[in-house]
């Protein structure tokens, strides 16, 4: 570490010079914070899916209705837990353009299977009491500035009431969840729309089984596929997991989209860091041999040359990691299109090692150089 | 006219050394290459998307739906509000025939091809009439299908798109099979990516009784769209919205376009920053290193402006062989590149081709000259500068 000041002197030997490496550096860094948290956010959650939740949908697909009376059948299986049924909405608020999602549920299994719902207790209960009683996620509360106990209008669209086009909602609670928790949706009774629908009586759009014990997934699934075979709704298990993830799939290859990216931004990034150390080093020959003369060993001068250059990456990765952070806690900018907009701390782990190998590439060459650099040569070139 | 000699000259010697700089030279040709390479596919996906919605739909034609549907896959109409439909003026007939299709239009599972995983292929119940409705409907392949039977035709790219759907194959669905007999083309319209059979059949295979979703109907002309709206909106037997076809699809793709143009800018204004840098870096150490050479030339006369020009048009010269480089690989890699993408309003797929027009390659090399520029102006302005004693002495 007394070295520390040596290396902090020779970086700024050449003040314009480091400010424009340190600058570019740091915008590779912030875009890489950037384009993994838009990664993230195009799988649908899949870090925070269960594997111990099971979806079951129509056989045929995803939007053929499946019918309610499936819920009994599942729930005296061997080995289910917990059973809800869902069912999308896809109603109108306002404007079609305010799009969110609006699922239909059954308030008590929907809790217990989904205990990274928070809700408040007594917001709980306020919503078991009230028929027309919706939660909301806090960011979509947020976004229309809706409280708690508010009047909530929407349109049906696929759903139409038995009178007029608008079915009403109140808004008896709000929830929260950490941050991988898609906090932009509507969920509310399955009884209201069932009772208030023109047609459909008795459908629900898919099936979500908690079972007991998750490394028997495939075999429960399979179990309940064969039980439905043959029947006017024969359906499609998958792990909860799997059904986000062939979702995700469905959008494209969004992921080595930005792979592909943010290697052609490192790639050029390091030719620019690298090229600037070379340089650098190329120009102080003489004083590598002066270092040498004084009694600095090869590994010494190594070490001097690959730590500048390790200093100098990790100065302006950090800070663009950082700022790409900061801009990430502020929330999705495309207001609910991209529900799930957090970095995620693994990425924030191969963030700061690709710094260090960033830093540690760039100087490898020069530093090697400066190492095997010959005092007489050393001082000559001077 | 010495002026102009003196830069000329000053110019062709900077250009004529870049050989002898090639590493960092190249550094900044690479790195405005890159940025370039970025910003035109990742447009070109955009355009491509935009393309085939665009292409869908013409101003004679009017789509109905139920009110209050937002999409093809949420509307639903009864076979009185059809009957109603087909008898509003302003429609097309043909003797007793009125040109206007009623229409189911659901979701199949199918593997895509590739990820294997399940993909949500739309598939369209038609008229035997719909080929007059949509007169860039051809066969390539094949025949068309038998009504009253469960035979398909297939979009050209439903088929590259997804597994089992070329001609002569089975599609087991749940308890249903279809029999692909032929494959369609529709101009590059979405209806390519889409499995077309009998609408009665698929009626009864998705159990929705005798109801249909849309009518997609000719009009006479497009100039009767208002006359065939007014009737249909103002007659109460009915509930129902009538769009011209083309600002449907428009509509519809929107809100995708708009993210990945937003996202592409973002990248490559971020990422142009980055390769600006760069650029400066690369000036910056061709002008120090003929720190010497740049000071004797002003000291044998050379004005300061040539001299600001020479190093401006060396940026501006790699910055053009960058973008250059960078608009022929993006065009290689990625024009008429075949892929899928959710439709979000519609939650079907849409296969559409990624397109790399004139239009994108201009602009990336106008964003690569930019860049050139921008990254060449301090530098140039510093050499400008340069104290020409202390410079003479450098080194």
């Amino acid at each position: 570490m007394k070295f520390f000041p040596l290396l902090w002197s020779s970086l700024w030997r050449k003040k314009t010079r480091t400010i424009f490496t340190l600058l570019s550096i740091f915008v590779a860094f912030l875009l890489f914070g950037l384009l993994m948290t838009i990664r993230g956010a195009f799988t649908f959650g899949v870090d925070i899916a269960g594997v111990d939740r099971l979806v079951i949908i129509h056989k045929v697909s995803l939007i053929m209705p499946l019918p309610v009376s499936y819920k009994d059948r599942l729930k005296s299986t061997e080995g289910v837990t917990e059973v809800s049924h869902q069912t999308w909405f896809g109603g109108v608020y306002q404007d079609p353009s305010n799009f969110f999602a609006q699922m239909v549920v059954e308030p008590e299994p929907f809790m217990k299977i989904y205990p990274e719902f928070k809700i408040p207790a007594d917001q709980v209960k306020a919503w078991l009491a009230d028929r027309q009683g919706a939660i909301v996620g806090v960011d979509l509360a947020k976004r229309f500035g809706w409280k708690v106990g508010q009047k909530i209008p929407i349109t049906g669209t696929i759903w139409q009431p038995k009178q007029g086009q608008t079915w009403e909602f109140n808004i008896a609670g709000i929830y929260d969840g950490d941050a991988a928790v898609d906090k932009t949706q509507f969920f509310f009774r399955y009884d209201y729309l069932d009772e208030n629908r023109l047609r459909g009586e008795g459908l629900v759009g898919w099936y979500v089984v908690k079972i007991g014990d998750a490394s028997k997934a495939h075999e429960m699934g399979a179990k309940f596929d064969t039980m439905f075979a043959n029947s006017s709704a024969e359906t499609k298990t998958t792990t909860e997991k799997g059904f986000v993830e062939g979702f995700a799939k469905q959008v494209g290859d969004i992921g080595s989209i930005m792979v592909a990216i943010l290697a052609a931004v490192l790639f050029t990034m390091l030719l620019v860091a690298a090229n600037t150390m070379a340089q650098s080093v190329r120009e102080r020959t003489s004083e590598v041999g002066v270092l040498k003369t004084l009694g600095f060993s090869n590994a010494a001068v190594l070490a001097l040359v690959l730590g500048e250059s390790v200093l100098i990456a990790v100065l302006g990765g950090s800070l663009g990691l950082g700022l790409s952070w900061l801009i990430v806690q502020r929330g999705d900018p495309t207001n609910g299109m991209l529900p799930i907009f957090v970095l995620p701390n693994r990425d924030v782990a191969i963030g700061a090692a690709m710094i260090v190998v960033l830093g540690v590439i760039a100087g490898a060459l020069p530093a090697f150089n400066a190492m095997n650099l010959k005092i007489t040569d050393a001082l000559r070139r001077g | 006219m010495n002026f102009i000699s003196q830069t000329l000259a000053v110019t062709m010697l900077n250009l004529r050394t870049i050989p002898q700089r090639l590493g960092s030279s190249g550094v900044a040709i690479i790195g405005i290459a890159g940025v370039v390479i970025v910003l035109v596919s990742v447009l070109s996906i955009a355009q491509g998307f935009a393309a085939a919605m665009a292409q869908t739909g013409s101003e004679s034609r009017a789509l109905i739906m139920r009110s209050g549907a937002d999409s093809e896959m949420t509307s639903g109409l009864s076979n009185v509000d059809v009957d109603i439909i087909k008898q509003a003026p302003g429609l097309r007939r043909e003797g007793q025939t009125a040109i206007a299709s009623a229409e189911l239009y659901v979701i199949i599972d199918i593997p895509k091809i590739g990820t294997n995983s399940p993909a949500n292929v739309p598939m369209r119940g038609v008229e035997p009439v719909a080929t007059q409705v949509r007169s860039e409907f051809s066969i390539t392949q094949g025949r068309m299908f038998q009504f009253g039977t469960n035979e398909v035709v297939v979009g050209r790219g439903a088929m590259v798109n997804f597994q089992g759907l070329t001609l002569g194959s089975t599609i087991h669905s749940g308890q249903n099979t279809w029999q692909v007999v032929g494959i369609f083309e529709t101009d590059g319209s979405i209806a390519e990516t889409e499995i077309w059979c009998d609408n009665h059949v698929l009626q009864g295979a998705y159990r929705r009784g005798n109801t249909y979703q849309t009518v997609l109907a000719r009009l006479d002309s497009s100039q009767s769209f208002d006359t065939f709206k007014d009737w249909l909106i103002t007659n109460p037997q009915v509930n129902l919205q009538v769009r011209r076809e083309v600002e449907y699809y428009a509509q519809q793709s929107r809100a995708l376009t708009s993210l990945i143009r937003n996202v592409g800018f973002s990248i490559a204004v971020l990422m142009g920053i980055g390769a600006v840098f760069g650029a400066i870096l690369t000036m910056y150490t061709a002008v120090s290193t003929r720190a010497r050479e740049i000071a004797t030339l002003r000291a044998l006369g050379f004005n300061a402006t040539s001299v600001v020009v020479s190093v401006l048009s060396e940026s501006l010269a790699l910055a053009a062989i960058g973008g250059a480089i960078g608009g022929v690989l993006a065009y290689v890699a990625f024009n008429g590149y075949q892929t899928s993408t959710m439709n979000f309003s519609t939650f079907s797929q849409v296969a559409f081709a990624f397109q790399v027009t004139p239009r994108l390659l201009t602009m990336g090399l106008s964003y690569a000259l930019i860049m050139g520029l921008i990254g060449g102006l301090f530098p140039a302005l510093r050499a400008a500068r340069l104290p020409i004693p202390s410079a003479l002495r450098e080194l």
